[in-house]
């Protein structure tokens, strides 16, 4: 199982007149924590569910460590953990039986399921909610049960698609403390999301995506490097922004100016913003 | 088979929690029938040399049998569009036949539950049905039919109301056409034949047949065999299809 943990080739994928996916080549390498990086509708969804056997593309190839995702879908599945973008805990079992059924789908030995669990369950704090059904768990507890429930059997790739949407920002950091702790070295993890600064402070390196194509592909540091690390922004101006590579330039810049200017540090919605002219976020 | 198993007990979990409302629900539909239709009207009535409670039970056990069969189609619609919880099973390392197979065998369950239901519910008017080997049978081939039929359906419908569609245009005709509530033989030749191209048809006759003791209609075991197979294949497709 050597090689990228997930290699994409000329992948297409329409629905109807609409080109979700538009002939996108990508490779994560193993043990990477990669971010994918756009706005609603670019295509980040429906890569992930292409790579989770959830879709069939219409053309190109997606492999996870070596395993094609449509010809080899059950090898693949085995090998992958899945936290989806909207909440799918099974409401109606408890936090223990959706992570027994879990562990169920995936074969694990009861020994090692029961432990996994406890661990589990002592790690994302819902010890004391493990008899209690799903649908009585606020929306920041079904994350944990997901994201517990997805690391469950200690998959070699984690697909988090917007894992931390809609979350209050303690229960985000809590979120990423636990996923960060508990992967097992050597874990990739796919990451999609809205939030700029996530995927600046946790990952190796960023794919954006627009229209369904990768549009730049880097470290986040080497993304920032491209379009100027000091942005000066003027107040009211719809394109009001340029950017420099140190925070002199961009000083002297500003004295000439009239009206609000603000200097501030590049990020990756700036670089979003400088490769689309639009903005990341709606 | 552990990957049949965990489907199964998921849906097995689900019953357990919703035990009692289930078993409430199973017996109020099959109640009214017995009342109205059974203990109210039928004790004046014959139909096929019995009187027509009797004549009725076996064909409210195959009616049942098949809506609670049926009724897993329903969960599974739930669990695609509005739980999304069915995600869970397709992102797992399982064999599309597996998930299948664990849904048909929840279905299963159901069904016979229900048509348990009626054989007490029948007690209790002074009806006894026992259990033959022959009824368990034919009562585990109509739910194998109609729990492999739904999650055809299941798998093909994109909304919840085109659920609610399959069951006007497919399960209530049947309920009221196969020889459940009346003997085929005062159906019009054209009519009769028509109904005979359904499962549930077929299942009506062999579990009457077995649960009063008749000569039995082997060649209506077979259709249903042969219902079931070509449902279970197809249904094994529409899986793998909606999970790669």
């Amino acid at each position: 199982m050597d090689g990228p943990a997930i290699e994409i080739e000329n992948l297409v994928k329409h629905y109807g007149q609409v080109k979700a996916v538009d002939g996108l080549s990508l490779t994560v390498r193993p043990g990477e924590i990669f971010g994918f990086l756009g706005p609603n509708g670019a295509g980040k969804t429906t890569t992930v569910r292409i790579l989770t056997t959830l879709t069939k593309p219409d053309k190109g190839t997606a492999r996870v460590f070596g395993h094609d995702v449509v010809r080899e879908a059950v090898a693949a599945k085995g090998l992958i953990g899945v936290c989806p973008q909207h909440t799918n805990v099974d409401a109606e079992l408890s936090v223990y039986e959706n992570l027994k059924l879990h562990g169920l789908l995936h074969r694990m030995d009861p020994p090692r399921r029961e432990s996994r669990i406890n661990e589990l369950l002592e790690f994302t704090g819902l010890s004391d909610r493990r008899k209690a059904q799903a649908k009585v768990l606020s929306g920041g507890l079904k994350r944990r049960l997901m994201i517990a429930r997805a690391l469950l059997h200690q998959p070699r790739i984690l697909f988090l698609d917007e894992p931390t949407v809609g979350l209050d920002p303690q229960t985000r950091r809590r979120l990423w403390e636990l996923i960060q702790a508990s992967l097992r070295s050597g874990a990739t993890i796919f990451l999609t999301t809205h939030y700029i600064e996530e995927a600046e402070k946790l990952c190796h390196r960023v794919g954006i995506i627009d229209q369904g194509r990768i549009i730049a592909l880097d470290t986040p540091a080497a993304l920032l490097e491209r379009v100027g690390r000091v942005v000066v922004e003027c107040a009211g101006e719809e394109d009001g922004m340029t950017f420099f590579e140190d925070r002199d330039r961009a000083a002297a810049h500003a004295a000439d100016m009239s009206g609000d200017v603000l200097i501030r540090t590049a990020n990756l919605e700036d670089v979003f913003i400088r490769l689309t002219g639009r903005r990341v976020r709606p | 088979m552990k990957a049949v198993y965990a489907v199964f007990w998921r849906e097995m979990a689900i019953l357990r929690r919703r035990m009692v409302k289930t078993l409430i629900s199973y017996a109020i539909g099959p109640a009214l029938f017995l009342i109205a239709f059974g203990w109210g009207l039928g004790r004046s009535v014959t139909m096929e040399g019995v009187d027509y409670l009797t004549f009725m039970i076996p064909g409210l056990m195959s009616l049942t049998s098949m809506s609670q069969a049926w009724s897993i189609g329903m969960d599974i619609n739930i669990a695609r569009f509005y739980w999304m919880t069915f995600e869970e099973f397709q992102t797992a390392p399982l064999h599309h036949l597996a998930i299948t197979l664990g849904e048909v065998l929840a279905g299963m369950v159901r069904g016979l539950l229900g048509a348990a239901i009626i054989a007490l519910l029948a007690l209790l008017g002074g009806v006894r049905i026992d259990p033959s080997p022959l009824l368990l049978l034919s009562l585990g081939l109509n739910t194998f039919v109609f729990a492999a039929a739904s999650v055809v359906g299941a798998m093909k419908v994109k909304s919840h109301a085109d659920q609610s569609s399959l069951n006007s245009f497919i399960i209530t005709p049947m309920t009221f056409l196969c020889g459940t509530f009346f003997s085929l033989e005062s159906l019009p030749q054209w009519a009769a034949w028509l109904v005979k191209a359904l499962p549930l048809t077929h299942a009506s006759q062999c579990i009457r047949a077995a649960a009063l003791d008749r000569p039995f209609p082997w060649i209506s075991l077979l259709v249903l065999v042969l219902f079931g197979l070509v449902f279970f294949y197809w249904a094994g497709r529409c899986v793998r299809k909606a999970s790669l």
